[in-house]
């Protein structure tokens, strides 16, 4: 017992308190003509032990975002700077959860879990009881031996967040991680998501397209514009941690925030629909109807 | 009818209530059906079957060989050569995928000629290769090597390409070095390609050895009529004109190749243990 307190303290003691610059950063694909601008002139900051959650239409170039975040691309112009230092490549100080389970199949879930200490060559003991200490914490204690096929949808997610919190990352980047699970296990993984980011406190940056996600995890709320993709507004969610289901839908602070941001994310929409989106249209449509019956 | 449709849609309702529902039943269903159309298709000499001899016939000639040496020498010589040559094509094929896989350059200037070369039909080979090799059985062993190289590093290729880039992303954060990201990730990525591979590869053997041993006379095997190989068996039967042991030798080479296939199919599965998990 006392061995596993040791090791919550270690998880909270280790992190250092990180912060991400991203100033003036600009980056598009294609040659000449058929160049599209996906990102522009993007400037903000993830703060240190916080949990930032960025929200955009889908499509706006929130994946290409995260990208550069980790290292995988180089940014056309600007600057990404992790505590002052410049980022430039893909570095287990940032990690990435993308979309779908990248679990590796052939490993099982304690495998997978070691794969980074592993890696470098630090498999040690002291690893071996925090993958220990991890998998029970994300409740995969009797799935050690199991390989990801034969996990589900949340299974995997909380794997995945093991597998990367063994590496100690200073800033956790998760990419829409939550979608395509079914309506009750994701709002179970966001009070499961957010107890954990609550006991460590490490800098979180966590992009979403749902607005009831985004309020209910965030720390500070980013608003994106539609492609090229820009902060279109900041938003402090000032509601009290731990948040609960039931706390949010009865929070009145938590409802007029919604608004807010949802009558931002229109005006986007209404932008790029005047554009000639169409994945605007749908959107534009339901937030009228919406408003309408309010 | 209503009921084996019933038993097509819900694989596994109660069981014990039909023994059709058993594999193997169903297979001997299946074989005994087949065995019996031929008879009578034999035996009422209708077109196209009645000159092929009755399953009885055959029988009656592959009885007296079950205890004869030489038909066994037969198969123990195409089965030797079938593994020499599909081994030997493991070996350059697996490591020359992986390489053209991982590398671009070596890939752009290596795999022209490799899909020149690849449309030529192995048995397009045999003259060729008994001019180049200096014996006969290093020339059907060259023809059968042909025969799996090509499927074997296509399925190597494929497989290490529709790797998920994430895979990679993910272990070069953590830390990984190349060499530990080709261990970890490239080469049990590619591990069940490599299994279909050589389950199609080693089909393709069974194929290129009966008329590699055909064309070629059983590799020298011609006076002592025994040993030339399950291909030179069929040959030398047509030659005596035992109709008989032609089919006799057919259906050896289709077990053969079952049992083949069935043995990489039971390794593959025991190396690849995660594609059954669910």
């Amino acid at each position: 017992m006392s061995a596993r307190s040791g090791q919550a303290k270690k998880l909270g003691a280790a992190i250092r308190p990180s912060e991400m610059q991203i100033s003036g950063v600009s980056k598009g694909y294609g040659d000449a003509r058929f160049r599209t601008e996906v990102v522009r002139d993007c400037t903000f900051t993830i703060e240190r032990s916080k949990l930032t959650v960025m929200i955009g239409p889908s499509g706006c170039g929130k994946s290409t975002l995260i990208r550069l975040l980790a290292g995988f691309e180089k940014p056309e112009s600007g600057s990404i700077t992790l505590n002052g230092a410049p980022v430039t490549g893909p570095a287990r100080d940032r990690l990435v959860l993308f979309q779908e389970s990248a679990l590796f199949p052939w490993m099982n879930t304690w495998d997978n879990i070691l794969y980074g200490p592993r890696a470098r060559g630090e498999a040690t003991g002291e690893s071996r009881d925090m993958a220990e200490f991890l998998l029970n914490k994300v409740g995969l204690g009797q799935f050690r031996k199991k390989y990801p096929a034969q996990l589900s949808g949340g299974m995997q997610r909380r794997a995945e967040l093991a597998r990367a919190m063994i590496n100690n990352p200073a800033v956790m980047i998760l990419d829409e991680p939550f979608r395509g699970l079914d309506a009750m296990t994701k709002e179970l993984m966001w009070e499961y998501y957010s107890r954990l980011f609550e006991e460590t406190r490490r800098t979180n940056f966590f992009v979403t397209t749902d607005i009831d996600e985004a309020i209910f995890l965030a720390d500070r709320l980013l608003i994106m514009s539609n492609i090229p993709c820009q902060v279109r507004a900041v938003l402090d969610i000032d509601i009290p941690r731990p948040r609960t289901l039931i706390s949010m839908v009865e929070n009145d602070r938590a409802n007029e925030i919604k608004m807010n941001a949802l009558s931002i994310l229109h005006e986007e929409a209404m932008k790029s629909f005047s554009r000639g989106s169409k994945a605007a249209a749908d959107f534009v449509d339901a937030y009228s109807k919406r408003v309408a019956k309010g | 009818m209503s009921a084996a449709l019933a038993s097509a849609v819900q694989p596994r309702a109660r069981p014990g209530r039909s023994i059709f529902r058993n594999h193997a039943v169903r297979a001997v269903i299946s074989l005994s059906t087949f065995l019996l159309l031929w008879e009578l298709g034999s035996r009422m000499h209708l077109p196209w079957v009645g000159d092929v001899p009755a399953p009885t016939v055959v029988m009656k000639a592959w009885l007296p060989l079950l205890s004869d040496p030489g038909y066994w020498y037969s198969w123990f010589q195409s089965s030797r050569r079938v593994l020499t040559g599909f081994l030997a094509a493991m070996l350059v094929g697996i490591p020359l995928g992986l390489v053209m896989a991982t590398s671009r350059i070596f890939r752009d200037v290596t795999f022209p000629v490799f899909e020149i070369l690849r449309p030529v039909p192995p048995l397009a080979w045999v003259p060729a290769a008994i001019i180049f090799w200096p014996t006969q059985e290093l020339s059907i062993g060259f023809v059968i090597f042909l025969g799996a190289i090509f499927t074997i590093m296509l399925n190597v290729i494929g497989g290490a390409r529709s790797i998920d880039l994430r895979f990679f992303q993910a272990a070069r954060s953590m830390g990984a070095s190349s060499w530990d990201i080709f261990r970890r990730i490239v080469l049990p990525g590619v591990l069940p390609s490599i299994v279909v591979g050589c389950e199609v590869g080693i089909g393709i053997t069974w194929n290129v050895v009966v008329a590699a041993e055909m064309i070629s006379g059983g590799g020298g095997a011609i006076q002592s009529s025994a040993g030339g190989g399950l291909g030179f068996f069929i040959w030398s039967s047509y030659i005596g004109s035992s109709y008989p042991q032609i089919v006799v030798g057919m259906i050896s080479i289709g077990i053969a190749g079952y049992i083949s296939s069935a043995i990489i199919r039971r390794l593959g599965r025991l190396i690849t243990p995660w594609t059954r998990a669910r």
